[in-house]
């Protein structure tokens, strides 16, 4: 029985294929016993969140692909037969167009509580890494995806973006070409997008999974921001965390619920419901709201190479955050000057997000351009925020924290029950 | 907990304040009139008025159909505003609709079934734009959708918008003055007057009245599964309402040991 693995289950059909393929006992070391520290907030739902938005997207997703044609004389009349004649078509489409709002949310929120706690810092740089390139990858899809009904919106979003690739000198009129797969938006490149929206989510699932192994080689961080120090400080995942993160589940399918089943087209834009017009520009044209901040960033450049390399650095700039940021300390509690500089970012994009959805006149250029500056400013300032500030006293440990826990998380000391210190060793 | 709610509040309100319509509308333009409509009813739970979506499809059939298509609607379709499956043959049998090529390959017509999508007035846009002055009058299907303002802008345009041009501004031939269409200038003759139908409900037949079910059937023309989908959505809320609770009580349980 040279090379089998020995596994500790009791079931024979279990035992029988864990010894061969060691999927129980994967599932339960990372799953089941993962240590975790016991002091999480509801922030850190938000990982397993869009996990299963994730799934979700990609459920509908192959369902809504069954009926669609992506074609440019196709592609309208086929979204509307998916509304009007497909048995639950309007529920399929709806969940999959709101749902990549909600993705969205969650992913802003997911990352809003790396930085917060400052989850970027080493040892775990790498996962923070491959948390930009999910968001990368995110917003690649969402944009693909928002041109497949081929509604006025789709059309012209889809030439004004693909356009900037344009302002890349040399090889740029190339690069937009091989986009278009013609001269034009068109049926070729209604084609190609297809066919990259259904490829993409399965990247991204990939790197999902990247991204899941590397948080559990470092572990998970938490509202302290300091390391686990001893098993006092950790839960098993299950049954705690398990339980944490169903109740965040069930608020999430509720709220994601109440926008598809009542108000489901908040988040659209009426002129895609007009089919795709070459010869009619709409008066205005606006992404998705998820990408209206960069979009303020982009126009807020008198020049457009300039715009579109704000545009793209706006969100490269996360890659070198973990370096960006000289400061020891995690934890935003402990950091006076960088936890105001959070709020203040939160507060600049939404200002930035306002801004792209308005035409650029008047006072909006003027907020464009100091929103761009605050954003950029943000980062620039941190190399000397980290050296200059005095962070408070940090706790002990995680069970016995020096000061008292802001609201929610963080805990009073004391050890725990003997059942559950103990758990975590039980099979290992 | 309470930050995290807040911070989701924060990004759910930021999605939809920034989603929100924000084309202004020209200065000159008056403020659309504000209706409650059945479906903005009970927080947005309301179903389509039924009686007024039928007279508004009765608006639409003898009136807006002369001009306008709504090839995404089917006749089978209307049983989503009540009516029944005979009303629905006899409405469909009333139309022609272009039919298989004979023996000698020539085109024909026949009546319409229920499984026919609604019949278009003109052959083609050419034929649609030369009947009205150049302009090419817009599918009704998801026109009510594709406009900022929705059944308020259909009830405005239609029933309220037709007045005479101010002094000095001299309307081009061939087109009407409009106070809520954007430029004012419209190719759409005046398209209701009192009494443009009788209704068999005994309901009288004003512009407003007209204007007004008119719109609630482009409504449901635009959203189809409006009923559907708030009747299910009160059910699914419910449960998840319960399982959140009951989850709640769980986790509660789970971590009761724990100091943390
Ligand atoms: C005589 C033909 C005719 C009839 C009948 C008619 N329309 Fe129109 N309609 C037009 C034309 C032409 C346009 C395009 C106007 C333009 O672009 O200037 C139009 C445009 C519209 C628009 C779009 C305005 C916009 O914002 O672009 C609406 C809404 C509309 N019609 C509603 C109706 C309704 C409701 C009825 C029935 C009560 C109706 N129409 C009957 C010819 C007609
Ligand atoms: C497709 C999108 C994504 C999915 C499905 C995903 C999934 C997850 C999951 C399941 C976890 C563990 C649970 C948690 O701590 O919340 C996690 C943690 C983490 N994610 Fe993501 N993520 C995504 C995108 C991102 C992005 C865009 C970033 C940052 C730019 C990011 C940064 C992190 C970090 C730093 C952690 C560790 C947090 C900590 O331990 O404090 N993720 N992610």
């Amino acid at each position: 029985m040279a090379g089998l693995h020995t596994s500790d289950f009791k079931n024979p059909v279990v035992r029988w294929i864990d010894s061969r393929l060691p999927l129980f006992t994967l599932m339960s070391k990372e799953y089941g016993q993962f240590p975790t520290p016991k002091n999480f907030n509801y922030f850190w739902n938000f990982g397993a969140l869009a996990t299963i938005n994730l799934l979700i997207m990609i459920a509908t997703g192959v369902f809504l692909a069954m009926n669609y044609t992506p074609t440019a004389t196709g592609a309208f009349d086929s979204v509307q037969r998916i509304m009007r004649d497909v048995n639950y078509g309007w529920l399929l489409r709806l969940v999959h167009m709101n749902g990549a709002s909600m993705f969205f949310i969650l992913i802003y929120v997911h990352i809003f509580r790396g930085m917060y706690y400052g989850s970027y810092k080493a040892p775990r740089e790498l996962l923070w890494m491959t948390g930009v390139a999910l968001l990368l990858l995110l917003m690649a899809t969402a944009f693909m995806g928002y041109v497949l009904p081929w509604g006025q919106m789709s059309y012209w979003g889809a030439t004004v973006i693909t356009n900037l690739f344009g302002a890349i000198p040399l090889v740029g009129q190339w690069i937009v070409t091989l986009l278009w797969g013609g001269f034009a938006v068109g049926d070729p490149t209604l084609n190609r997008f297809f066919s990259l929206h259904y490829l993409l989510p399965f990247i991204i699932f990939g790197v999902v999974f990247l991204h899941v192994v590397a948080l559990h080689i470092t572990g998970s961080n938490n509202p302290l921001g300091i390391e686990v120090k001893s098993e006092q400080d950790t839960v098993p995942f299950h049954p705690y965390y398990t339980a944490k993160d169903s109740v965040g589940m069930c608020v999430y399918f509720l709220v994601f619920a109440l926008i598809v089943f009542l108000r489901p087209y908040i988040f659209s834009e009426v002129d895609n419901n007009i089919p795709a017009n070459v010869l009619q520009t709409p008066n205005e044209i606006v992404p998705e709201w998820y990408l209206l901040p960069y979009y303020a960033i982009l126009r807020s450049v008198p020049d457009k190479l300039a715009g579109v390399c704000c545009m793209f650095g706006s969100i490269l700039v996360l890659f070198v955050l973990p370096w960006l940021d000289t400061s020891p300390v995690r934890s935003a509690r402990f950091r006076p000057i960088y936890r105001i500089m959070m709020f203040a970012l939160v507060a600049d994009m939404v200002l930035l997000g306002h801004v792209g959805a308005n035409r650029p006149e008047g006072l909006f250029i003027l907020e464009g351009r100091i929103g761009t500056v605050l954003y950029f400013a943000f980062y620039a300032a941190l190399p000397f925020v980290g050296w200059l500030e005095r962070p408070l006293p940090l706790p002990e440990s995680i069970s016995r924290p020096v000061l008292p826990p802001r609201s929610g998380g963080g805990g009073g000391g004391g050890p725990l029950p003997a059942g559950v210190a103990a758990k975590p060793m039980e099979k290992a | 907990m309470k930050g995290c709610v807040i911070v989701m509040a924060g990004a759910l309100a930021l999605g939809a304040g920034v989603a929100a319509p924000h084309v202004a509308r020209a200065a000159d333009e008056p403020a659309l009139p504000h209706m409650k409509w059945s479906w903005q009813k009970n927080f947005g739970l309301g179903t389509i008025d039924r009686a007024s979506a039928q007279r508004g499809f009765q608006v639409y059939n003898e009136v807006c159909s002369a001009c306008h298509s709504m090839k995404y609607m089917a006749y089978r379709n209307l049983e989503g505003i009540g009516l029944t499956e005979a009303q629905i043959k006899a409405v469909a049998a009333t139309k022609t609709v272009p039919g298989a090529p004979d023996d000698e390959g020539k085109p024909t017509t026949r009546p319409a079934l229920p499984s026919d999508h609604f019949a278009d007035p003109f052959p083609n846009d050419n034929a649609a734009r030369a009947a009205n002055n150049g302009a090419l009058p817009p599918d009704q299907s998801l026109l009510l959708s594709a406009r900022e303002g929705h059944a308020d802008y259909i009830y405005a345009l239609v029933g309220k918008g037709y007045v005479d041009a101010p002094a000095g501004v001299k309307v081009p031939d061939g087109l009407y003055y409009n106070t809520y269409f954007p430029g004012h200038f419209i190719h759409m003759p005046p398209p209701l007057a009192d009494g443009s139908v009788t209704y068999a409900d005994g309901t009288k037949a004003s512009v407003a009245q007209e204007a007004h079910d008119v719109a609630t059937f482009l409504y449901f023309a635009s959203y189809p599964e409006n009923d559907q989908r708030k009747h299910l959505g009160v059910r699914v809320a419910g449960f998840l309402v319960l399982l959140t609770g009951v989850t709640y009580a769980v986790k509660r349980r789970v971590w009761s040991g724990i100091d943390h």
